[in-house]
C-alpha cells in the first residue's frame, strides 16, 4: 500500500493572504471503550494563529489536541471517527504515515519531558530520529532551534551537560526547541506553563507569540488570562462538546453561549 | 468543642513532636543495628575464609594448572573457565532477556505467548537449580549431543538465569516515565526506536543491575552444572570441552575430600572475583549513563 504524506505547502504559498484553514476537524467523535468523550466536534483551525483550547478539566480539551497527531492511537480502547484534515489530507486515512504525521504535528507535553540525554542529544534526537547524521547539520539545528525557543543564551555553555539539570521552565523551553527542531508546521502544547513559575511562564507565553509568525499553534490552558493574552481564537469545551469557537476577544467579550459566559466569569469549572 | 474552638495549641503540637522524634531515634538505632548485624556477619564469614585461605594464595596458585585433581598445583584453568562459562551464559541470557522484557512491557499486553513468559518468570526463579541441571544433562547433554562440556553448563546457567533477568529488565524499563516515550513518539520517532534510543538507555541501571545479579548467580552456582559442565581442569579449548568452574571445583575438592586448604584458598579467589565483577559492572553502568557528548 502506498503512503501518503501530508503536503503541507508551506513553501508556494505567499505571505500576503490572510485566512486559511490549516486543520479541519469534521463530526470528530471519541470514544474510550464505552465512555464518549468527544461528542460530534467540528471546528476550523487558521494556519499560523494561535488557537486556545479552554474549558473545566475532563472535558476532553486534551483528547482533543492528542487526535491531531493521533497520539490516541497508543490508547487501547480509543476509537476514533470523523475527519480531521490537515492542509485538505485527512489524518485517519488508513494508509497515512503516523510518524510523518508526527513530525509535522509537533507536541508540548504538561510535564516538561526532557531525555536523560544531554541538551544537544535532546535537541539533535529528532532529527536523527528522521536520519540526519551530518554533524555539521545538526550542530546548526540545534543551535537555531535554541536560540528559537530563546534557550541558547541560558544554555549555549552546557550543551554536553546532561538536560536534568535544567530548570522546569529551561527544561520546557527545551521540549519546545526539541519539536522546532523537526520542523513541524503545527505545534500542539498541552497546558505548557501549568507546571511552571510565573516568570518561566511569562518567557514560554512571548514564545509562543514569536512564534506564531511560523507555526500554527493549538494551546490548550487552565488560564484564561493565558488563553486572553496568547490566543488569536478560543474555544470552550464542555462536557466532550465544543460549545463555541471565535476570536478571543469576542469570545471573551461578547461569548455567545451562557455556558461559555458562565465559565470565562468563573461560576463554574 | 465550640465552632471557634482550635483543636492545637503551640505546646499540644510541640509535645507531640518530641514524641515522634524519641520514637524515630529508637527506630533508626534499630535500624542501625539491624544494618551492622547483617554487615558483621558477612564481614565475620568473609574473614573467615579469608584467613583460612588466603596463606595458601600465592602468585603460583593463581597462575598454574590443577594437578593431582586439586592436590597439588594450582587453579589457572578454573578461574578461566569460570570467566568463559559467565561470558557465554550472559551472551545467551541477556539479549534474550531484554528482547523478552520489550515484548512483554510494549508490544504485547496478552496473548498466550505473554501468559507463558508470565508464568516461567514467576514460577522459575523459585525452582531449585538441580531441576535445571537434570534438564540440561538430558536436553543439551543427551539429547542435543553436548556431552559435558562449557557449552551445555552455559546454555544450562543461561536458562536458570533467565527468569530473574527477564523480570528486572521488565520492572527497569516499566519505571520508565511514559512522558519520554511520548515526548519520543510525539517526535515521530517509531516504537522500536523510541525503545532503543530513550526506553532502554533509560532502564540501563536497572537492566545492568539484573545483569550483575545474573553474573553472581552464575558464579556462584554448583547444582546446575555438576551435570552439564563436567569437571575438565584443563583451559578449554572450545566450546565442547568438559571443564569446572570455582564453585564446581570448590564443592569437587570439598566433597571427595582432596584438599581442604586448596578449598578454602578457592573459595578466597571465587569472593575476590565476585567482588571485581561488581565493580567492573558498576563502572560499566556509571559509563552508559554518562551522557557523553556524541557530537
Ligand atoms: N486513557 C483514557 N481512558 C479512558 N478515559 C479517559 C482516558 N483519558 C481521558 N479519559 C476521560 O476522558 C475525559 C476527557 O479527558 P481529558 O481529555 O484528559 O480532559 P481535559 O484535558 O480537558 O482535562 C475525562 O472524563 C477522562 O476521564
Ligand atoms: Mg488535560
Amino acid at each position: 500500500m502506498e503512503t501518503v504524506m501530508l503536503d503541507t505547502g508551506i513553501s508556494e504559498r505567499g505571505d500576503m493572504q490572510k485566512s486559511r484553514v490549516k486543520v479541519g476537524i469534521k463530526k470528530l467523535d471519541l470514544f474510550y471503550s464505552d465512555f464518549q468523550a468527544l461528542k460530534d466536534v467540528n471546528m476550523d483551525i487558521e494556519e499560523k494563529k494561535v488557537t486556545a483550547l479552554i474549558g473545566p478539566s475532563g472535558c476532553g480539551k486534551s483528547t482533543f489536541l492528542r487526535c491531531i497527531n493521533r497520539m490516541n492511537d497508543l490508547i487501547p480502547g480509543c476509537k476514533v471517527t470523523g475527519d480531521i484534515l490537515i492542509d485538505g489530507t485527512d489524518i485517519y486515512k488508513e494508509n497515512i504515515d503516523v510518524a510523518y504525521l508526527r513530525k509535522e504535528v509537533g507536541m508540548v507535553f504538561q510535564k516538561p519531558n526532557p531525555f536523560e540525554l544531554s541538551v544537544f542529544d535532546n535537541i539533535a534526537y529528532g532529527p536523527r530520529t528522521h536520519g540526519l547524521r551530518d554533524k555539521k547539520k545538526l550542530e546548526i539545528i540545534v543551535e537555531r532551534s535554541l536560540r528559537h525557543a530563546a534557550l541558547w543564551d541560558e544554555v549555549k555553555d552546557r550543551l554536553n551537560k546532561t538536560a536534568m539539570g535544567l530548570s522546569g521552565g529551561q527544561q520546557q523551553r527545551l521540549c519546545i526547541a526539541r519539536v522546532l527542531a523537526v520542523e513541524p508546521s503545527i505545534v500542539l502544547m498541552d497546558e505548557p506553563t501549568s507546571a511552571l513559575d510565573p516568570i518561566s511562564t511569562g518567557k514560554i507565553e512571548d514564545l509562543i507569540a514569536a512564534l506564531k509568525n511560523d507555526y500554527t499553534i493549538i494551546i490548550v490552558t487552565h488560564n484564561m488570562q493565558q488563553a486572553a493574552r496568547v490566543s488569536d481564537y478560543t474555544a470552550f469545551f464542555l462536557l466532550g462538546d465544543m460549545i463555541e469557537m471565535g476570536p478571543t476577544t469576542r469570545v471573551f467579550q461578547l461569548p455567545g453561549d451562557k455556558r461559555t459566559e458562565d465559565y470565562i466569569t468563573g461560576r463554574f469549572g | 468543642m465550640t465552632a471557634n474552638d482550635r483543636w492545637s495549641s503551640k505546646e499540644m503540637i510541640l509535645q507531640y513532636r518530641a514524641r515522634q522524634k524519641r520514637r524515630q531515634a529508637i527506630a533508626y538505632a534499630f535500624m542501625y543495628l539491624a544494618a551492622a548485624f547483617a554487615v558483621a556477619t558477612m564481614l565475620a564469614i568473609i574473614g573467615f575464609i579469608f584467613t583460612k585461605g588466603i596463606s595458601e594464595i600465592s602468585w603460583e596458585f593463581l597462575t598454574s594448572d590443577v594437578h593431582d585433581a586439586g592436590r597439588e598445583g594450582g587453579i589457572l584453568p578454573i578461574i578461566i573457565n569460570t570467566l568463559y562459562l559467565v561470558g557465554l551464559g550472559l551472551l545467551f541470557a541477556a539479549p534474550l532477556s531484554v528482547l523478552a522484557a520489550i515484548y512483554m512491557t510494549e508490544y504485547s499486553k496478552q496473548g498466550i505467548l505473554i501468559k507463558i513468559i508470565r508464568y516461567f518468570t514467576s514460577n522459575l526463579a523459585g525452582i531449585p537449580s538441580i531441576i535445571f541441571g537434570l534438564f540440561g544433562f538430558m536436553f543439551f547433554a543427551k539429547i542435543l549431543g553436548w556431552s559435558w562440556s562449557l557449552l551445555s553448563g552455559s546454555a544450562t546457567i543461561a536458562i536458570v538465569i533467565l527468569p530473574t533477568l527477564i523480570r528486572t529488565s521488565e520492572e527497569a524499563i516499566l519505571t520508565v516515565p511514559a512522558g519520554y516515550k511520548e515526548g519520543s513518539l510525539a517526535l515521530g520517532a517509531t516504537k522500536w526506536q523510541t525503545m532503543v534510543k530513550v526506553v532502554i538507555p533509560t532502564a540501563s541501571p536497572g537492566i545492568i543491575n539484573g545483569i550483575i545479579l545474573g553474573m553472581g548467580r552464575i558464579v556462584g552456582e554448583t547444582a546446575a552444572l555438576v551435570f552439564t559442565l563436567g569437571s575438565g581442569t584443563d583451559i578449554a579449548s572450545s566450546l565442547m570441552s568438559s571443564a569446572r568452574s570455582l564453585s564446581l571445583h570448590l564443592f569437587i575438592l570439598a566433597n571427595e575430600g582432596i584438599s581442604t586448604s586448596k578449598a578454602y584458598a578457592t573459595a578466597t579467589v571465587l569472593i575476590v572475583i565476585v567482588l571485581i565483577l561488581n565493580l567492573i559492572a558498576g563502572w560499566f553502568g556509571k559509563r552508559i549513563n554518562r551522557y557523553k557528548d556524541a557530537r
